[in-house]
């Protein structure tokens, strides 16, 4: 099935997500859509799959106009969509999933027919194969197969054209060239494939034609032969270096030694098994491992948001483990959540606030229970201008910041502490090029002032460019700590879980 | 890798979570168990003798009433108790779970400890088996509605804190209806349409304006006690042949009604006591197993992945809501027409928040809500025959019995029980 955009547009109050994007995938081909977080892929697939109603613009299939009225018209039409967060009910067995929205029933009851729907899944498994059992329940999948279970979800309604959103963003470099595989699998079968993302590594492995959008437009197009820099000189509107500056670390004292820390939920999974490494003075250790291995427990109960079950961490020779928040925080540790939106700010409150959460109750911010509002301005429009905060006035809702900017206003905040230790979990995630080297910057700027960093990462690349030290962590334990050159098949099969004797470093 | 991923989940893999012990269920067992034995076991007097009776005078297949020694029989009670707690106490240790059976025979052994003890000694009275059944069947009835009212509504992912209010409307219109019409069966009818009509408007401020459904729930109920105290003291008591105690006769089915004990109890009901079973079987099957039970438990769970494949999220939850209305309406019609009596000021007392915990209890399940139900009617039944015969135990506390129940069962025996991933959160897209 070909498919072609013609001119979308779509607009969010006064913000316009797409501008006029033209765009057309010829059946059979594998076509990436290339863009930084942010610049309108995912809003113009949500157009196209019938999730938004465009402003401007027509979608034609086989060169036929069509209208989608919801998700439900472009299935029907023959496109499948495998969402960057997994459309999944976790409860329901694989086959439910799959057979959900389009049942078969059999019986003079019209009850669910369960066993044509496993045969289905049976069936596209062992064709592509995938081996995924139709009878597993999603939450106890493993990422990797809860993705291939979206694929048969597409495909088990005669997807001839699928949509990957960021489809990578979840996995191990391992189960990333093996969807790789399976999108050519795909290709090769005459389905045309659109590969959102803004991996470049990707886009090179398996793209036949390389759209690029930039902040809402379409920029240009690229022959997957196209270098690296190239692509990503296009994606970002200017020439970038793929790496980050910085000097050989000077690791001093050892700063925070954890011992044994162990974290149980409430539900009784232990989600961080043992875990005991230590950081000196000026040196970044970076922790890499796919999303949700222990990474947010490890720093949230170190901070003391998370309570520990056994084990314990000490900051330059303090015990900080079992202790209020608050102590931790004044003892010298900076901290920036992974999801800053949610942990971060207060998006409703003015950036001056939120610069002061820490030290609201302190001289001189506060007086004998009163804020003092000119000190803390005058605090504020210091912190912008250092930080290079781009707002109409400290005044401005941090809310209403970009996500580069209200970063900017976390690090602001959480650097202006003399700090021992900084924690930064996924201190770039979905920030712009200039944003991510900005923030490069200052974490490598505090290293070199004589702090421990530990930066949590899903972004293998990040991991790479920043770290003096990598842990992997896989189900809640360190699996190693190796050199920042280690080589990337070796990282992804430690971040599978494979255990590395190589305990360098 | 691939290879791995279909038989991944059970695969034990390095790391991976060992589930912790979990005693709480047998400690509370075995503490219950301990003070049956001392209270009800100990505290007997030696020698005095306990009658049960079985049958009534009226069933077709007379037993003999069974009399046995009070003490002897609650000390064996109890320490079948207190095997049973040992026994989950055993399993746990091992990681494994106990069979449904076993909270029915303990609790099977504790009532019967507590009856045996209640009624030593007194010659005069004797412990009515099947009148006791009977009534917690009876007394069930509104709960077994308003539990599967909370549970249409839930799976779909609105929060229906309304049932009480929904009960409270239907007590009212069959009751108004069946007055006018000299016929309970138009109040049977009517009953299901003033609950359906509150459960729109928890539909549509739930899902077209956000509003916190707890909130609203609560307003609701407000607003029915307000509305049905208001014509009962205007329209009502102006012309009390608005509001006469009729009710609906009781159908015994042939043969299945004569069964011992248990037929009486089952199958000498009215109508609406039919319907109930037929509800129940009939939601159980066609929420688990139908077309329209996966899309709704979908949509209580994850709306968005339910939009993606075409369902209509915010019309499934509506349609559920206004369904789960009507069942706890039909429930309240239990109140009047099916009670024989005529309506009376906030008349479901409570009761429409304690089917609330009877769905929890029952795991968010039609089958498990008639369980909860059945073991709230037996409590509260259990303290009518005890103020009856005229137990030790002051009738205040007896009073409390379901509730406490309630609460122990909510807080503690259903820790793991997973509510509805999205229940409560408005679909907005």
């Amino acid at each position: 099935m070909k498919l072609e955009l013609r001119g979308i547009t779509k607009r969010f109050g006064d913000f316009t997500a797409n501008d006029r994007i033209d765009l057309v995938v010829e059946p059979g081909t594998v076509h990436a859509l290339l863009g930084e977080n942010g610049a309108g892929k995912s809003t113009l697939m949500n157009v196209l799959f019938g999730l938004y109603d465009a402003d401007e613009g027509e979608v034609l299939l086989d060169d036929e106009p069509v209208v989608f009225d919801g998700p439900g018209d472009a299935m029907a039409a023959g496109i499948g969509m495998v969402h960057q967060h997994f459309m999944l009910v976790h409860p329901f067995t694989v086959a439910e999933n799959v057979m959900l929205g389009h049942e078969d029933v059999r019986g003079p009851a019209k009850l669910l027919d369960v066993e044509a729907a496993r045969a289905k899944v049976r069936e596209i498994s062992e064709r592509f194969n995938f081996n995924v059992d139709p009878d597993a329940v999603i939450e106890d999948l493993p990422v990797g197969a809860q993705q291939r279970v979206e694929i048969i979800k597409a495909l088990s309604r005669d997807a001839s054209l699928l949509i990957l959103d960021e489809p990578t963003a979840v996995l191990t470099p391992q189960e990333t060239d093996e969807l790789l595989g399976i999108v050519k699998d795909l290709r090769d079968a005459g389905t045309a494939v659109v590969l959102i993302t803004h991996k470049l590594r990707e886009v090179q492995a398996v793209a036949d034609t390389i759209t690029v959008i930039r902040r809402g437009k379409v920029v240009g197009t690229a022959e997957p032969t196209a270098s690296q820099e190239e692509l990503a000189s296009l994606m970002v509107g200017r020439a970038v270096t793929m790496r980050v500056d910085k000097e050989p670390a000077k690791p001093g004292e050892t700063m925070l030694e954890v011992d044994g820390l162990t974290v149980v939920d409430a539900a009784g999974i232990v989600q961080l098994d043992d875990v005991s490494f230590e950081v000196k003075a000026g040196e970044i250790l970076a922790i890499a491992g796919v999303q949700g291995n222990g990474q947010t427990e490890l720093t949230e109960a170190l901070l003391g948001v998370v309570p520990t079950d056994a084990g314990n961490a000490t900051l330059d020779g303090e015990v900080i483990t079992g202790r209020t928040i608050k102590e931790v925080l004044h003892s010298g540790i900076g901290f920036v959540p992974e999801d800053r939106t949610e942990d971060g700010i207060v998006a409703s409150m003015t950036i001056a606030n939120n610069l002061i959460l820490d030290v609201h109750d302190k001289a001189p911010y506060a007086k004998g229970g009163a804020l003092q509002p000119k000190v803390i301005a005058d605090e504020a429009r210091k912190h912008v201008e250092q930080f290079d905060v781009r707002a109409t006035g400290i005044d401005q809702t941090t809310g209403s910041l970009s996500g580069g900017n209200q970063q900017k206003v976390v690090l602001a905040r959480e650097l202006s502490r003399p700090l021992k230790l900084l924690i930064a979990s996924n201190p770039t995630r979905g920030l712009d090029v200039g944003s991510i080297e900005f923030v490069h910057k200052r974490i490598v700027a505090e290293r070199d002032s004589g702090a421990a960093v530990i930066i949590v990462s899903a972004e293998l690349d990040e991991v790479v460019a920043l770290a003096d030290r990598i842990a992997v962590m896989y189900h809640g334990r360190i699996v190693g700590i190796v050199p920042p050159d280690t080589d990337r098949d070796t990282l992804g099969l430690m971040m599978a879980g494979a255990h590395d004797e190589e305990e360098a470093a | 890798m691939t290879a791995t991923v279909a038989d991944a989940p059970a695969a034990p893999v390095s790391g991976a979570p060992i589930p912790p012990k979990k005693w709480g269920a047998a400690i509370a067992l075995g503490v219950i168990a301990l003070l049956s034995l001392i209270f009800f076991g100990f505290g007997t007097p030696a020698g005095s003798t306990t009658r049960f009776v079985i049958a009534r005078k009226t069933d077709f297949i007379q037993l003999p009433s069974l009399t046995v020694p009070s003490e002897l029989a609650a000390i064996l009670l109890s320490l079948v108790g207190l095997a049973l707690a040992g026994w989950v106490a055993y399993r746990a240790n091992q990681r494994r779970k106990v069979g449904i059976w076993l909270p029915i025979v303990y609790g099977m052994a504790i009532m019967g400890a507590l009856l045996t003890w209640a009624g030593a000694g007194r010659e005069a009275t004797s412990i009515q088996l099947t009148g006791l059944l009977t009534s917690s069947l009876f007394l069930a009835v509104p709960l077994v509605f308003g539990a599967l009212a909370g549970t249409l509504c839930e799976r779909s992912g609105i929060i229906n804190i309304a049932i009480e209010g929904q009960l409270l409307a239907g007590a009212f219109l069959a009751a108004l209806i069946g007055s006018m019409a000299g016929n309970a069966y138009a109040g049977l009818i009517a009953a299901p349409v003033a609950g359906a009509l509150v459960g729109l408007l928890l539909a549509i401020f739930a899902t077209k304006y956000w509003v916190n459904q707890i909130v609203v729930g609560v307003v609701l109920n407000m607003l029915v006690v307000g509305l049905t105290g208001f014509f009962f003291s205007t329209l009502m008591s102006d012309d009390p042949s608005l509001n006469q105690p009729i009710g609906l006769e009781k159908l015994p089915i042939p043969l299945l009604s004569k069964i011992p004990v248990l037929g009486p109890v089952l199958f000498n009901q009215n109508l609406l006591v039919y319907i109930l079973y037929v509800a129940v079987a009939v939601l159980q099957i066609m929420l688990f197993k139908s077309r329209w039970g996966l899309r709704v438990r979908a949509v209580g769970e994850h709306p968005k992945a339910a939009d993606t494949v075409g369902i209509q999220v915010n019309r499934t939850r509506i349609r559920n809501t206004v369904l789960g209305g009507a069942v706890a309406g039909l429930g309240g019609a239990f109140f009047t027409v099916a009670s024989g009596l005529a309506f009376g000021k906030e008349m479901t007392a409570g009761k429409g928040y304690i089917a609330l915990a009877a769905m929890i209890l029952g795991r968010w399940s039609p089958r498990g809500a008639l369980a909860a139900a059945l073991l709230f009617g037996f409590a509260d039944a259990l303290r009518v025959q005890l103020g009856a015969i005229g137990s030790p135990i002051p009738s205040q506390f007896l009073a409390m019995t379901p509730y406490l129940a309630t609460i122990f069962a909510v807080a503690g025996l259903v820790g793991h029980a997973r509510p509805p991933a999205s229940e409560g959160i408005p679909y907005k897209k």
